[in-house]
């Protein structure tokens, strides 16, 4: 692939909790329009990689650049509106519970633009539909929903101003197959027409195998290696092995493989329920 | 490097988009957008000018082209993908919005609920302390089934935790009764009874109802919520499908654990709250020690003690079974937790205050 525009850049990254040193001297470089996975053992501190990159998490040293501009070095407003080039999509979605899935959608529109009421419940109700969701969801309450309506209401919200980087936080966790296999489909799809940046971490190697351009393998408190998937699985590394190699690695690429073919032939498909 | 987007119509009827057709824009383009189409410009757009396009520009582009999307021209692939992502979220985004109810409607149909409320309230607390008492006296005779530890660990939380504050709190009321009482009092010359109302007041009704009140902020609420967590985190459940009775093994020790600890709280509060009397009868108002002790010798009665104490174990019983029977409500979130904590506060002090009313009229006319 020729030079590509590098939209996250974290160099020499070090955390520290207490004793406990989470990452030290972690390099990760994140390219414009591709999708990076994130994986890594239980506690080997994705998430608070992915704290640290959006500014939630003070490092305690090392440089993190977010579209090269070092995120700890911002003032207040620079650092708005870095935030508004970004969506994020938490764990357990982060829905505000006392308000509907439209008015959460509508939260960042009111709090950064200034817009009449109508048009925002338009851009709502785009985004929400975007996001897969039936158009009288929007007026429930996050408690009404179930677990992957949840995860899709929280992505309309992430993209409510339409960022250039979206954040996922492990999306498929607690989907069913069928679920998840979807919601893999929506992000390629967002992906490809809204031209986003994604950065996800995950424990789904299926959403690995069938969505993901490059995987970063995140283990001894660094990125071990971060490249296209069959150059991963191929990294001599016990832990990658042992992940990729495993009988759930096996049966997600085979899973891939097939789904591949299939999708080679019937063209570009994109599933949604 | 940002630009305002623009709409022109050019001279020929075309209309032009030129600019950041983004959400920085929209309110502007909206405007225009809705302008455009009032002067009966629809159809084909010529959009090479724009710079900048999302979600928000494509939703005002499909909106001018109405449903000849392949009128919009001078788009490139991503684009052209983004425009179609837009028209195929559309399509299924026609959300018809809920008819609206008039306020009257709304009005009634609250009130109604809330009054069909308390009375399901009412109903579930009645049947919840039966189920206790029924539950109560079928682990009694069977001693292998008292849960003695739990009830241990329950009296120093509710108990032996609270007298600190249920001390101090009567001592300053106490004090406050008593100041009260001596400026009224002193203008007949008769301040020497503040020690009468001080000794009434703290021993028929300030003792008890204060600790009944504090419990019910401090206790109830949190038989509440930690009934209330255990809710939702399904631990509830749990207990019942290992073959346990959820009310005999959390609600009872803790209903016997305030049953336990609040007269003596009570008690606690009665002496409390008299001391403080005491002093600021003997620093403002030139009675000494001795002359109180003697005074509140010659007048106080036991029958007004008991006639307090008779009050604590019946506020205790009906604190635990309100908090115990609203963690039980719970459902789900912890924001339902936070709700039923309130109402379990309310409901508390609630009845501890009617009952104390009744009972008040009640010894009065058995003279008591």
């Amino acid at each position: 692939m020729s030079e590509r525009e590098t939209i996250i850049e974290v160099r020499g990254l070090r955390n520290q909790f207490g004793a406990q040193v989470v990452h030290e001297n972690l390099d990760l470089d994140v390219y414009k329009g591709e999708i990076l996975g994130v994986v890594g053992g239980s506690g080997s501190g994705k998430s608070v990689l992915l704290r640290s990159i959006i500014g939630l998490n003070r490092p305690a040293a090392g440089s993190v650049k977010l579209f090269g501009r070092e995120v700890t070095e911002l003032s207040d407003a620079e650092r708005s509106a870095l935030e508004q080039r970004c969506g994020v999509l938490f764990q357990n979605g982060a829905l505000f519970s006392s308000l509907t899935v439209a008015e959460n959608v509508m939260v960042p529109l009111r709090e950064h633009h200034d817009l009449p009421l109508a048009l925002m419940q338009r851009l709502a109700a785009l985004k929400i539909a975007l996001a897969g969701l039936p158009a009288d969801a929007g007026a429930k309450y996050p408690s009404q929903l179930s677990g992957g309506m949840i995860k899709r209401a929280a992505l309309a919200r992430s993209l409510a101003l339409d960022p250039d980087v979206l954040f996922l936080d492990e999306p498929t966790a607690g989907l069913d197959p069928i679920g998840a296999a979807a919601f893999d489909a929506l992000i390629l799809t967002l992906r490809e027409s809204l031209g986003l940046t994604v950065f996800l971490i995950t424990h789904d190697l299926d959403t690995l195998y069938t969505i993901c351009d490059r995987v970063a393998v995140l283990a001894d408190k660094r990125v071990l290696i971060a490249d296209s998937l069959d150059k991963v699985e191929r990294f001599d590394e016990p832990w990658v092995r042992e992940y990729f190699q495993g009988p759930r690695g096996r049966a997600a690429e085979h899973a891939a493989a097939v789904s591949g073919e299939r999708s080679a032939v019937s063209g570009k498909s994109a599933p949604m329920p | 490097m940002a630009t305002q987007g623009t709409l022109t119509l050019d001279a020929g009827g075309r209309i032009v988009a030129a600019g950041d057709w983004t959400l920085a824009s929209a309110a502007a383009l909206g405007r225009r957008v809705d302008e455009i189409k009032r002067r009966g410009g629809k159809g084909a757009v010529d959009a090479s000018g724009i710079s900048r396009l999302d979600t928000a520009g494509a939703e005002f582009l499909l909106d001018l082209a109405g449903d000849a999307r392949e009128g919009i021209t001078g788009l490139d692939d991503a684009r052209r993908a983004l425009i179609e992502a837009v028209a195929k979220a559309q399509s299924s985004a026609t959300a018809k919005p809920p008819p609206r109810t008039p306020g009257i409607v709304l009005l009634v149909a609250r009130t109604g609920r809330a009054v069909e409320t308390i009375w399901d309230d009412a109903v579930a607390l009645v049947g919840f302390i039966g189920l206790m008492l029924a539950t109560l006296v079928r682990v009694l005779p069977n001693p292998r089934r008292w849960r003695v530890t739990s009830l241990f660990f329950h009296i120093e939380q509710t108990g032996l935790d609270a007298v600190p504050i249920v001390a101090l709190l009567s001592f300053l009321v106490g004090a406050v009764v008593a100041f009260l009482g001596a400026t009224v009092l002193r203008d007949f010359g008769a301040s020497v009874f503040t020690v009468e109302l001080v000794g009434y007041s703290f021993l028929r009704e300030f003792g008890v109802l204060l600790t009944a009140i504090l419990i019910a902020g401090r206790s109830g609420s949190a038989f509440t919520a930690q009934l209330g967590s255990m809710k939702s985190r399904e631990e509830i459940d749990a207990i019942r499908t290992l073959g346990m009775d959820p009310v005999e093994v959390l609600v009872l020790p803790r209903a016997l654990a305030l049953l336990l600890s609040m007269p003596l709280l009570t008690f606690i509060a009665m002496i409390a709250g008299i001391f403080g009397g005491a002093l600021v009868c003997i620093f403002s108002l030139d009675i000494s020690p001795g002359m109180f002790l003697q005074r509140f010798h010659d007048t106080a009665q036991a029958r007004h003690f008991w006639v307090g104490m008779s009050k604590a174990p019946l506020f205790a019983f009906l604190i635990a079974a309100i908090g115990c029977l609203e963690g039980f409500k719970v459902s789900g979130s912890a924001e339902s937790v936070g709700e039923h904590t309130t109402s379990s506060v309310v409901q508390s002090i609630f009845v501890v205050i009617m009952i104390d009313a009744l009972a008040a009229i009640f010894f009065m006319k058995l003279d008591l």
